[in-house]
């Protein structure tokens, strides 16, 4: 550490860890109700631009990347066609610990 | 250099002038508003090449030094009392986000009961939170203080407040000699590189949520946690007992005027009594001292520049061998004593041969305060301690519980 160090960070993915560790629940998304899988395009997409993590890619369904997902269940209440299930976590620690083995 | 006769916001103003500062953000409150209206002159007449930005609030004021310095400016405020306490959440940022800015404080009355005129309650209930606290005796200190203060700051990263008594000082003219432009140039150089660079090519994010423990970023580099960044930061203030002396002999040797570095004395090397203060106190007590000399009471004053870092050795090496150490507090930790008091005596409590130290309190809100009334106080603390006592609760000097307006 430098005498003059300061707190900084990127914009860049996995720049505060594998945040999906603190996760109580995941999002399933169903893609038989998902209106952007239904129709084959990539149109909806109201998840992906809720995600206040920017871990759900869009897709047909758009695809969240539970290493980073915190489980919030923001996409979840969006779903205008409650395509999105938050499922309860069977244990939590569900990624391994950040390099420096602190967790 | 030229000598000028002029109030202590002058000189406050005069050394920000003399500091080259870029970006000046502030809000009018008295007894400051001074300072800024006069560089908000000296901006508008071209004779100040800076920004002056216009707030709403001390707050923003703060805030907008806080961008400013992250972008690599060097900056200047300046407030009082409630003003300061509107700023207290950025305060705190501006310590730990470690920006070499410098504020000068007016020192007035908290409210309330609304109250404009001087104690110290203000700066010092920002004691902990990051800045280093510098306290001037008169105004040709607050003028090299100030200037010293860029220096302090941007060699550490930590930001600095340069304390003066309101009306007191801030509104009292006295002859002040002004370095030339050249002198302090030669002194302060631009600033360099800021520690937090914003380059839209490579952004960043400042002070981000930095959780509890050390985290690898997504370069996999392990970087501190928020305890090792408050570690960090203690470290600089501690260094800063090194750098506030040596910058203050480096002015003098630029300038031909130094302070003392972390605290002063007069009289005190033969006294068996230390008068302790911080600010324009401690001139009075000088004159304490010498209608005390001439009964034959071996007293001397043991001036406060530094109050973060508390020099806490120098102080014990100062009063090592003394009888008594009575210290006189323009603010008040309620329901303690006063914080220099309550400081001095936890840095003496393990040091041989320490004094016994007695508080007092004196010239809230403006209460005035001879140097009679401290030489009187003097004495009652030399009979206390004649009397056997090794503690007592603070002595309030000139307290009038029974009204008795004159």
């Amino acid at each position: 550490m430098s005498a003059h160090e300061i707190s900084m960070s990127r914009p860049s993915v996995g720049e505060a860890g594998a945040t999906g560790d603190w996760r109580n629940e995941y999002p399933v998304v169903a893609a038989e109700t998902c209106v952007a899988a239904k129709q084959g395009k990539i149109t909806c997409q109201i998840c992906w631009a809720h995600c206040p993590d920017a871990c759900i890619a869009q897709g047909m369904p758009p695809v969240i990347d539970l290493t980073y997902c915190k489980g919030c269940g923001i996409c979840a209440e969006v779903c205008p066609h409650h395509a999105i299930e938050m499922r309860p976590e069977a244990a939590h620690g569900v990624c391994a610990p950040a390099e420096g083995g602190v967790k | 250099m030229t000598t000028k006769v002029i109030t202590g916001n002058e000189a406050a103003a005069t050394a920000a002038k003399l500091a080259r500062v870029q970006v000046i953000a502030a809000y009018p409150i008295t007894p400051q508003s001074p300072v800024v209206e006069t560089l908000s002159a000296w901006v508008e007449s071209g004779e100040l090449p800076a920004e002056f930005v216009t707030v709403e609030s001390e707050h923003s004021a703060l805030t907008v030094c806080i961008t400013a310095s992250t972008v690599g400016a060097r900056v200047f405020t300046a407030t009082s009392a409630n003003g300061l306490a509107y700023m207290n959440e950025q305060v705190w940022w501006a310590a730990g986000a470690r920006l070499p800015i410098v504020m000068c404080i007016a020192n007035r009355a908290m409210a309330a009961p609304w109250n404009v005129l001087n104690d110290q309650q203000d700066s010092m209930s920002e004691r902990d939170a990051g800045w280093i606290q510098l306290y001037c005796r008169d105004n040709q200190e607050i003028l090299d203080t100030t200037i010293q203060a860029y220096r302090i700051a941007e060699r550490l990263n930590v930001p600095v407040m340069v304390c003066y008594d309101g009306f007191l000082l801030s509104h009292t003219v006295m002859p002040v000699d002004v370095p030339s432009a050249e002198e302090i140039d030669a002194f302060l150089p631009p600033r360099t590189a800021p520690l937090q660079l914003v380059d839209a090519n490579d952004p960043r994010n400042i002070g981000p949520v930095t959780l509890a423990d050390p985290r690898a970023d997504a370069d996999g580099v392990v970087r501190p946690g928020y305890m090792e960044f408050r570690a960090l930061h203690h470290g600089a203030l501690l260094e800063a007992l090194d750098v506030i002396p040596e910058v203050d002999a480096e002015y003098g040797a630029a300038v031909g005027r130094s302070w003392g570095g972390l605290t002063w004395e007069y009289q005190l090397a033969d006294a068996d009594v230390a008068l302790v203060a911080a600010g324009s106190l401690t001139t009075q007590l000088t004159l304490a001292v010498e209608a005390l000399r001439a009964e034959g009471v071996k007293v001397g004053v043991l001036g406060i520049r530094a109050y973060r870092p508390f020099p806490a050795a120098e102080l014990r090496a100062r009063l090592a061998g003394k009888q008594l150490a009575v210290v006189f507090d323009k603010a008040l930790s309620y329901g303690y004593e006063g914080p220099i008091a309550g400081d001095l005596k936890a840095a003496l409590f393990t040091a041989e041969n320490s004094p016994v130290v007695f508080g007092c309190v004196c010239g809230i809100g403006g209460r005035d305060v001879s140097p009679e009334n401290l030489a009187d106080a003097a004495r009652r603390a030399i009979a206390d301690l004649d009397s056997g006592l090794r503690d007592r609760t603070p002595d309030w000097i000139n307290l009038r519980p029974e009204g008795g307006a004159r």
